[in-house]
């Protein structure tokens, strides 16, 4: 019986099993208790089917689309400088000759710090009493008066996306200079006889090179970019008046502290789906810029 | 400044380029700075949380702020002297994240590498498709996952327990484990396996034998990453954990939150605690990680 299964299929099936029942067979629940008026405090109000009335008390909720809108407005402005920053790091630390290999090990070192390790961090280091960033402010006299880091609500969105954006830029950077090291020198070196300038062959001949990095470091950040869900959570809590709610904190409290669940898991699907949208689009990305450079290999 | 540094290398050697050169050492020096406050703002945060654990708590709470260090070890005294005065069970943390990371990442490996063979060797119809699929169960939000994978693994009593948490990392890994696998088995040749066939190995023992040793630190460097996800893990692990039979570390940062103050030592030597195998398996495995990444993404 178990013969007849082409092997690829008996290679591949465990992974297909685990996945199918840790993640495929919640999300399936999830989805249905989205169409129900389920609270965790009232089991039986799971067989409580409403229809798509959680979906549409979503879309006509305000809060939500704050929310929401301020998980892309986060989303696109964190991505983005991160590739920048990641660009000039690695153009960096690319044109060190001496101690290459341990400035790559440092620069990995805040990748490997859990989110919420990080949400603490900045939490202390933003904190307006004792925290480093207003005592360095205050003791060189940058700033007379202790700045409300993480209670005024923009100050806040500040520094959760530049606790974000530490915790991550390395992807990029690190990605890019495996890039940079992968980039053959002919092209470069004829550009420099014919007379361009570095920005030129930057531009015409480096990037494009770069280009699949890039969409690999894009498409690994589009795969755990609700990790901020751990950094706002301990530094503001969706805090002050929910002027720092992302998609994900929003939801986390409405399932958790409000116990309504089928609101919650619709939230979840819009989540979700947020999330597939990126990766896909990055994926494609991806895809199309090697076959640009015919890296193609399947 | 620049003046003065120009009439010094004229003086030095009379060379008709001097300026140009002169012009490459401030560049270089403002190259130097660059990397330098790059480097430092990498650096700080981290370095931060470590001389924190060792400052007295007096003089963290301090304003205006202390600048001159001093050293204690109150706060890993406390955090290994049980549960006296509020302590935090970190021994019990540290064991459950040891069994809950290492035994998830074994089996995500096993299970990622035996999907990753079936992807780097086989051809099937809908290949790509299988593969982006996997991949998006991984987009799916720890967050949003906690919410209905609560309400199941409550249902099968699995809350609270090292198996329950297991599982889900276990899911939670496999589809980067192929990711990184993959790329490490296409980089080796097919013909290695059929000679090894040839001579009269089965494909079983021609795996184990020829190309599992080939693609070790690819194998190797898939399983740190898998160990680091589920390491540093707190979205999931909040939720479905509940007591200290099943907490792991990330969990048992919050014990030293109260409701208006943090222990800010302790939860520096805590972190200190949960920084130092992450920071020694990187530094293991940093050159094989950045070979699967970009060898399973780009020349795949």
């Amino acid at each position: 019986m178990a013969n007849r299964l082409p092997s690829w299929l008996l290679l591949l099936l465990p992974a297909i099993l685990v996945i199918a029942a840790v993640v495929l067979i919640p999300l399936i629940f999830s989805l249905y208790s989205s169409f129900t008026a389920y609270k965790l405090t009232r089991p039986d109000t799971l067989w409580q089917w409403i229809g798509t009335l959680n979906y549409e008390k979503i879309l006509t909720d305000t809060k939500f689309w704050t929310a929401f809108a301020r998980t892309i407005f986060f989303i696109t402005i964190v991505l983005n400088l991160e590739l920048l920053l990641g660009l000039g790091i690695a153009l960096l630390v690319n044109k060190v000759t001496w101690g290459q290999r341990g400035l790559r090990t440092l620069l990995m070192f805040p990748m490997m710090f859990s989110p919420i390790l990080v949400g603490f961090q900045f939490k202390f280091m933003f904190n307006d009493n004792i925290g480093l960033v207003n005592n360095v402010l205050q003791s060189t006299g940058i700033s007379d008066a202790a700045l409300p880091w993480l209670v005024d609500a923009k100050l806040a969105m500040f520094s959760i996306m530049v606790a974000e954006i530490w915790m991550s830029t390395s992807v990029f950077a690190i990605l890019i200079l495996a890039g940079l090291f992968a980039i053959p020198r002919d092209p470069l070196e004829a550009a420099a006889v014919d007379g361009c300038t570095p920005f030129q062959s930057f531009k015409h001949i480096t990037l494009p090179f770069l280009m699949p990095f890039i969409w690999i470091a894009m498409t690994i950040r589009s795969l755990d970019v609700a990790r901020a869900y751990d950094i706002v959570q301990i530094m503001t809590g969706g805090g002050p008046a929910n002027r720092t709610e992302l998609l994900w904190t929003l939801m986390s409290r409405t399932g958790y502290v409000d116990a309504r669940m089928g609101l919650a898991n619709a939230m979840g699907y819009v989540s979700i789906f947020l999330s597939i949208i990126f990766t896909i689009y990055f994926f494609r990305k991806l895809s199309a810029s090697r076959a640009q450079l015919g890296m193609a290999g399947n | 400044m620049r003046h003065a540094l120009n009439l010094a290398w004229q003086v030095i050697n009379v060379d008709h380029n001097n300026s140009h050169r002169n012009r490459s050492y401030v560049l270089k020096g403002a190259y130097l700075f660059a990397l330098f406050v790059v480097m430092s703002i990498i650096c700080i945060p981290g370095l931060w949380i470590v001389l924190n654990s060792f400052r007295p708590a007096v003089e963290i709470m301090a304003k205006p702020p202390i600048w001159t260090p001093s050293f204690t070890l109150d706060h890993y005294r406390a955090l290994f002297g049980g549960a006296g005065e509020g302590g935090v069970p970190v021994l019990s943390y540290f064991r459950n994240s040891i069994i809950v990371s290492v035994v998830s990442t074994v089996i995500a490996v096993l299970i990622g590498m035996s999907g990753g063979y079936a992807f780097a060797r086989y051809r099937f119809k809908g290949k790509t498709g299988y593969f982006v699929g996997l991949m998006l169960f991984r987009a799916v939000p720890g967050v949003a996952l906690s919410l209905p994978l609560f309400i199941v693994l409550s249902r099968v009593g699995m809350i609270d327990t090292h198996i329950g948490l297991i599982f889900v990392y276990v899911a939670m890994n496999v589809p980067f484990t192929i990711w990184l696998t993959d790329g490490f088995f296409r980089q080796i040749p097919k013909e290695l396996h059929e000679a090894a066939e040839i001579d009269g190995c089965t494909r079983w023992q021609a795996f184990w034998q020829v190309e599992f040793p080939v693609a070790r630190s690819g194998v190797a460097s898939a399983a740190i990453f898998a160990f680091l996800t589920s390491w540093n893990e707190f979205a999931l692990a909040s939720q479905l954990t509940r007591s200290v039979d099943s907490k792991t570390m990330p969990v048992g940062l919050l014990d030293f939150t109260a409701e208006f103050t943090i222990n800010w030592g302790g939860m520096c030597a805590l972190a200190v605690l949960m920084i130092i195998p992450a920071l020694v398996l990187t530094f293991l495995v940093q050159k094989h990680l950045i070979a699967g990444l970009t060898f399973g993404g780009v020349k795949g």
